[in-house]
């Protein structure tokens, strides 16, 4: 049953036999061993899933590996250099943009999105972009801040 | 949660996507997965074999159709809030496109796997009932063309044939100087409409000419909201007129309810009211 599947994570291919059923986060965890991307709600609701696909983000507990195959996907492990932190993760040092850290990764990935899309967002325009991930932990008010943060330190404000 | 087993092919196609439904039953098509696969992951559906539609580029965009638009089915709620031809021909149904699920749902979700998966709770059956939009699909005997208003059959249900592939969708402009609007009532946290109201309303030396109201999120089907459209028709727009049309929508309920632990059927008759008063203002203040 299982059929050949060849995906790009953060710039390396990663090939395998996969199930058609695997889902594109258990591709990334398990096959690829980065386990930055998190599994929570697994119902496409919670957003701690998030990896860009082909440029634009998506909850890869909702997306094949299959669907997948011929793609490239980033992941919170290829937002950065690997050295050098990208200026989102700084900024959520920073501010404290975490508690338990669970949701932070897709928080991360939505956010970096958003700073393409619109790089001096407000408060509002960042509580709306995150609208697709939840923090059990409720910390919200210091990741609104880490965004702000990180969009000045990218060169918006 | 994994998916039960199934057979995956991706169609190059929509002629080889017809042919694999025809010789594979049960099939279902994959688009962007963000209507099917949660339902195959609870197991409420485990069709035995998918046909993966998503790279066929045939289906992917916006054009110009006479005075209105026509969409590939694989377009995203993404590509059609983002849409300059969709905001200047059809804006109610950017709007509502904007408002589906969160960003990174409207990266994958399409116009086209979200109108056959007929949820009552969805955003874009709405709209596009409110628009008198048509739904175009091929099957082994060729095209056709379904009128929205025909299309949304049942809870989950609509009318293609089980080896029809759903094309595109034709929405007509938008009559000059109508205001349009689609507002709802976010489930928290799937963001799933609990109900949604659309409106297009054309005004006429300040009083309504004609008004066209659509709700979702209540019965299984998306509801003509006919009785508050007759109460609106050569009425005054100002002071309590519009709530006084809106409350009028109790009477055009009488299809299968909808309802859940949420919010039951008759908290979302109650809220129908309000959020078809809101649509009619919004619209209303719009209208040219």
């Amino acid at each position: 049953m299982s059929v050949p599947v060849e995906v790009t994570i953060n710039g390396r291919a990663y090939s395998g036999e996969v199930e058609p059923r695997q889902l594109l986060v258990h591709f990334i965890r398990e096959n690829a061993g980065l386990t930055g991307t998190k599994v929570g709600c697994d119902t496409s609701q919670c957003g701690t899933c998030t990896v860009q696909l082909d440029g634009a983000i998506a909850k890869s507990c909702t997306v094949l590996t299959v669907q997948a195959s011929g793609s490239s996907v980033t992941t919170i492990e290829g937002l950065s250099n690997g050295v050098d932190l990208h200026p989102l993760q700084e900024a959520f040092w920073n501010k404290h943009g975490l508690q338990c850290g669970f949701c932070t990764p897709g928080m991360i990935m939505a956010s970096a999105e958003l700073l393409k899309n619109n790089p001096s967002p407000s408060r509002e325009e960042i509580r709306h972009a995150l609208e697709g991930n939840i923090c059990r932990c409720t910390g919200y008010q210091n990741i609104v801040s880490a965004v702000e943060e990180a969009a000045g330190a990218m060169g918006g404000s | 949660m994994f998916p039960s087993q199934f057979t995956y092919h991706r169609a190059a196609s929509v002629a080889e996507a017809v042919q694999l439904l025809g010789s594979n039953e049960g099939a279902k098509l994959l688009a962007g997965g963000h209507s099917l696969l949660p339902m195959m992951k609870l197991r409420v559906a485990s069709p035995p074999t998918l046909v993966d539609i998503g790279h066929i580029a045939d289906l992917k965009g916006v054009s110009a159709d006479g005075d209105g638009v026509r969409i590939g089915a694989l377009t995203t709620h993404a590509e059609i809030a983002g849409s300059a031809l969709v905001q200047e021909r059809a804006p109610v149904l950017a709007e509502a496109a904007s408002r589906v699920g969160d960003p990174a749902v409207r990266n994958r979700g399409t116009i086209g796997g979200n109108v056959s998966h007929a949820d009552p709770q969805s955003d874009l059956p709405t709209v596009l009932t409110a628009l008198g939009a048509t739904i175009n699909a091929t099957g082994p005997g060729g095209d056709r063309s379904i009128a929205a208003a025909d299309f949304f059959t049942g809870l989950l249900e609509n009318a293609l044939e089980d080896n029809e592939v759903l094309t595109s969708v034709s929405v007509p402009g938008v009559a000059s100087g109508a205001g349009t609007a689609y507002v709802k009532f976010s489930h928290p946290a799937s963001r799933y409409s609990v109900v949604g109201a659309a409106a297009v309303v054309s005004l006429s030396g300040g009083t309504c000419s004609s008004a066209t109201v659509v709700v979702g999120g209540v019965e299984s089907t998306p509801t003509r909201a006919s009785s508050v459209e007759a109460a609106l028709a050569g009425s005054a727009t100002g002071g309590d007129a519009l709530a006084a049309a809106a409350s009028a929508v109790s009477g055009d309920f009488g299809g299968d309810p909808v309802g859940d632990v949420f919010a039951s059927n008759e908290y979302r008759q109650a809220m129908a009211a309000v959020y078809v008063r809101r649509a009619l203002e919004a619209a209303v203040a719009r209208a040219g």
